[in-house]
């Protein structure tokens, strides 16, 4: 296992597991090993604490989680408690824990957000709707006026 | 600042509970670098050869290697040190895995004990907070459960645990010390630790370990990691399957074992089954091993799989790897079920798996033979399989004969008597060794066989292939991409060498080459075992990623020492003479310096006489294998030598080189 060792320099100064953006979350024993990345912070717990059973082994609902959160000690740096974010190692050409998976546990697929353009402008459309049904769509044309002109 | 390393030790005296934080001497590291360098100095220093292994005085080190915990793969390795009861020599056993760099993280390179504790306990680090903790509720548990017991009740899943089974708590000569997926098991460090009263060792640690150049240091790692990709791609040919790639050799992936089951030997080291591995054997040991594979698994920091967990239907999963696959197999004349069943006990006991198959195969010998009786051994089941079950729980308990069995094979040969003697054949230096029985002496084995003081062959062979390839064009082809070697020489002595006719073995290669090529191979281990470096990436295999050239550049880079190939040369030279010191103070001597006897069957006492003369003349020991004065103090090892004439170990006449002593010695 490389990944969270390899992970974390030069520009972190220092190495210490502790401190990496990706996580082995392992129990040898119960042969359970799940690889996840520091997503985003989340401020409270959620209800989550399902347990899942694949290929006969129980996983807890948290292993799957890339939150950095109150429950548990992930993703925070050791020192402060702030949390931890992964940046896929920006500025390198792919995650260097992608790079040195010699096993291919850890593979980079980008994927494209698709945005349904048609549904924007139905969601836009229906928002206008509801302002010009407070406020009147004279005074929404005055402000939408003023505002373009500003910028 | 201190780079790499984190400069503190952990000193605890746990006759008094008493633990200190002791800032080392960052000269030390210069001299000895760290790892088993450092651990010797510390020896040296602090235990003299008055001191009895079970002693309050003797010490147990746990050390993490000069490097480890930096980025540098695979670099994890966990240096235990202490004065061995089966030896009575310096012993230093190594583990994989996960601890090492846990200790660094936690802000120590190195944890001292000292004294007994009055009652069983485990130490708990948690970074700065350390705790001598009560742990009479886990005497007599296995040890890999006393791990995962320890995990659940500190609420700690991510604490690494180095711990001793039963067989450590009663102090068995070949007790090891298993840490998850690896164990230090050569030469009962586990039995000290259970003899201070330590169950267990947890850490956690989240510290951080700074390099000192770390732009220059990870260039470095991602050369290592590219190199190993290749190798990985591009095996070594003509050598066997499991000497062809990197790592420890892969026998948790491997299925084909006709090699070590027809050529190593069965039972106690006897019997060699030239046609044992037939497709049926091959089939049914390969369900078996698929049955109870769950996964290859790795240390800290390393893309290589060298370990595997293993799950017996029916038994507790536990982890394994190398040749402990095979040692209770072949030493119970069984098959691969057996053996994987039974080093599931052997792991939760806590015992080394070289030493412990050998023992009991030597027992059921003695009582095949009528040295051992009925009444000697009331109850001894009559099939192979249950006589070793019946051993090892009467070993690891030291009941009746178990009592005798558990100092292992030359101490209990000693207490039997009626010949038993004869049948603890396997030994160097009272140690048992891999079960290997050759025709024609190999003059570079013999050299490592004789002077290795790590006393395993497994831990001074590598970088040198083991035999001679057949032609010349498939020797000039191995040594076109052989940068590691030292010098080029080496490879005109592959070049060279014959499998048969003038330029084979015994005398070729020559007393010189042999003394050239054990030394390469000693320097390397030596270095990895003070870095924290696992053989299986360095010193052990063919064509490792780490070698003579690239090694200083990772010391400058990490530590900020300024190191070049000879200066890193002499300081492995400096700790490797200071081992010799410790065991020469213990009373070792040229006599000791043999191999099994029955090892070769064809030996050649003067070519071996001339082996050693040079061999220990080339390390700068005298004839009786003493490091002279001159050479110490070369070493900067001048205490010693002070020490040496003290103790009327050396004398003025004893300084000169070592041929001529030896032959005034034979005149006289």
């Amino acid at each position: 296992m490389v990944c969270s060792a390899f992970h974390a320099a030069p520009k972190y100064s220092s190495n210490n597991p502790a401190r990496a953006r990706i996580r082995v979350i392992s129990k040898p024993l119960k042969d359970i090993y799940v690889p996840v990345y520091a997503g985003d912070y989340a401020p409270a717990e959620c209800a989550g604490r399902d347990k899942y059973t694949i290929d006969g082994k129980e996983y807890d609902e948290c292993a799957f989680c890339r939150a950095s959160c109150p429950s548990r000690e992930e993703f925070k740096e050791p020192d402060s408690g702030l949390p931890l974010k992964c940046d896929m190692c920006e500025g390198e050409d792919e995650p260097l824990c992608v790079k040195w998976c010699l096993a291919d546990a850890l593979v980079l697929e980008e994927r494209e957000e698709e945005v349904d353009e048609e549904e924007e402008q139905e969601e836009l459309e229906t928002g206008l709707e509801a302002l010009a049904d407070k406020h009147g769509l004279e005074k929404i044309l005055d402000i939408i006026a003023r505002m373009s002109k500003k910028e | 600042m201190r780079y790499a390393e984190t400069g503190i030790n952990l000193e605890i005296d746990l006759t008094r509970g008493n633990i200190e934080r002791v800032q080392t001497d960052p000269r030390d590291t210069e001299l000895y670098l760290g790892g088993l360098g450092t651990n010797a100095k510390i020896l040296w220093d602090r235990v003299p050869p008055e001191v009895e292994p079970f002693s309050p005085e003797n010490l147990l080190i746990f050390s993490a290697g000069l490097l480890c915990g930096t980025p540098a793969t695979g670099c994890n390795r966990t240096i235990v040190s202490t004065i061995s009861p089966q030896t009575r020599l310096m012993a230093f056993s190594m583990m994989g895995g996960f601890w090492a760099p846990e200790l660094k993280y936690a802000g120590y390179d190195k944890i001292i004990l000292r004294g007994k504790s009055p009652d069983l306990v485990y130490l708990w680090i948690n970074n700065d907070k350390v705790e001598i903790r009560d742990a009479s509720h886990l005497a007599g548990k296995g040890a890999t459960e006393t791990a995962e017991q320890i995990r659940q009740e500190l609420n700690q899943p991510k604490a690494q645990v180095a711990a001793i089974g039963l067989a450590g708590e009663n102090r068995v000569y070949f007790a090891s010390i298993e840490q998850g997926r690896s164990s230090a098991s050569r030469q009962g460090l586990g039995a000290v630790m259970g003899d201070k009263g330590v169950k267990a060792i947890v850490v956690r640690g989240t510290g951080d370990i700074s390099v000192a150049k770390p732009l220059e240091y990870l260039e470095l790692c991602n050369e290592v990691l590219e190199y190993i990709k290749f190798r990985n791609e591009n095996p070594v040919p003509g050598v066997m399957a499991i000497l062809q790639g990197l790592g420890s050799p892969q026998e948790m992936a491997t299925h084909d074992e006709k090699w070590h089951t027809e050529n190593f030997m069965w039972g106690n080291s006897r019997e060699r089954r030239r046609d044992f591995w037939t497709d049926e054997i091959k089939r049914a040991w390969t369900q078996t091993m698929e049955g109870m594979r769950t996964r290859l698994i790795s240390c800290y920091n390393c893309p290589m799989k060298c370990g595997a967990t293993i799950s017996p239907p029916g038994q507790p999963t536990y982890m394994m790897k190398c040749f402990s696959k095979l040692t209770y197999t072949m030493a119970a004349m069984s098959d691969l079920d057996f053996g994987l069943r039974i080093a599931q006990h052997a792991t939760e006991y806590g015992v080394d798996g070289f030493s412990t198959p050998q023992v009991m195969a030597f027992a059921v010998e003695l009582y095949e033979n009528g040295i051992l009786t009925a009444d000697d051994m009331p109850g001894f089941p009559s099939d192979n399989e249950g006589r070793f079950y019946w051993l090892l729980d009467r070993i690891v308990r030291r009941e009746g004969i178990g009592d005798v069995l558990a100092n292992g094979t030359y101490w209990a040969a000693k207490a039997i008597g009626k010949g038993a003697e004869e049948y603890a054949h396997n030994n160097i230096k009272k140690h048992e060794q891999l079960p290997l029985k050759l025709s024609m002496l190999n003059p570079v084995y013999f050299l490592m066989y004789s002077t290795g003081e790590k006393i395993n062959i497994t831990q001074i062979e590598g970088q040198f292939p083991q035999s001679p390839y057949p032609k010349r064009e498939h020797r000039e082809a191995f040594v076109k991409e052989w940068f590691q070697v030292p010098d080029e020489k080496f490879k005109q002595y592959f070049l060279d060498w014959e499998p048969r006719g003038e330029n084979s073995n015994p005398y070729y290669p020559t007393v010189q080459m042999s003394c050239d090529i054990v030394d390469w191979q000693e320097k390397m281990h030596y270095i990895d075992d003070a870095l924290g470096m696992c053989s299986g990436l360095s010193s052990f295999p063919l064509k490792p990623p780490y070698h003579i050239h690239n090694y200083p550049k990772f010391i400058s880079a990490g530590t900020g020492i300024d190191m070049d190939e000879d200066k890193l040369s002499q300081a492995a030279k400096r700790y490797r003479t200071l081992v010799r010191a410790i065991n020469i103070s213990r009373g070792m001597r040229r006599k000791d310096d043999k191999p099994p006897k029955d090892h070769w069957k064809k030996r050649f006492p003067e070519l071996e006489k001339e082996l050693l003369d040079t061999y220990y003349g080339f390390k700068g020991w005298n004839s009786d294998g003493i490091p002279t004065k001159e050479s110490l103090d070369e070493l900067g090892l001048d205490y010693v030598s002070q020490e040496f004439i003290k103790r009327g170990i050396l004398t003025d006449s004893e300084d000169a080189p070592a041929e001529k002593i030896s032959t005034e010695k034979e005149q006289a």
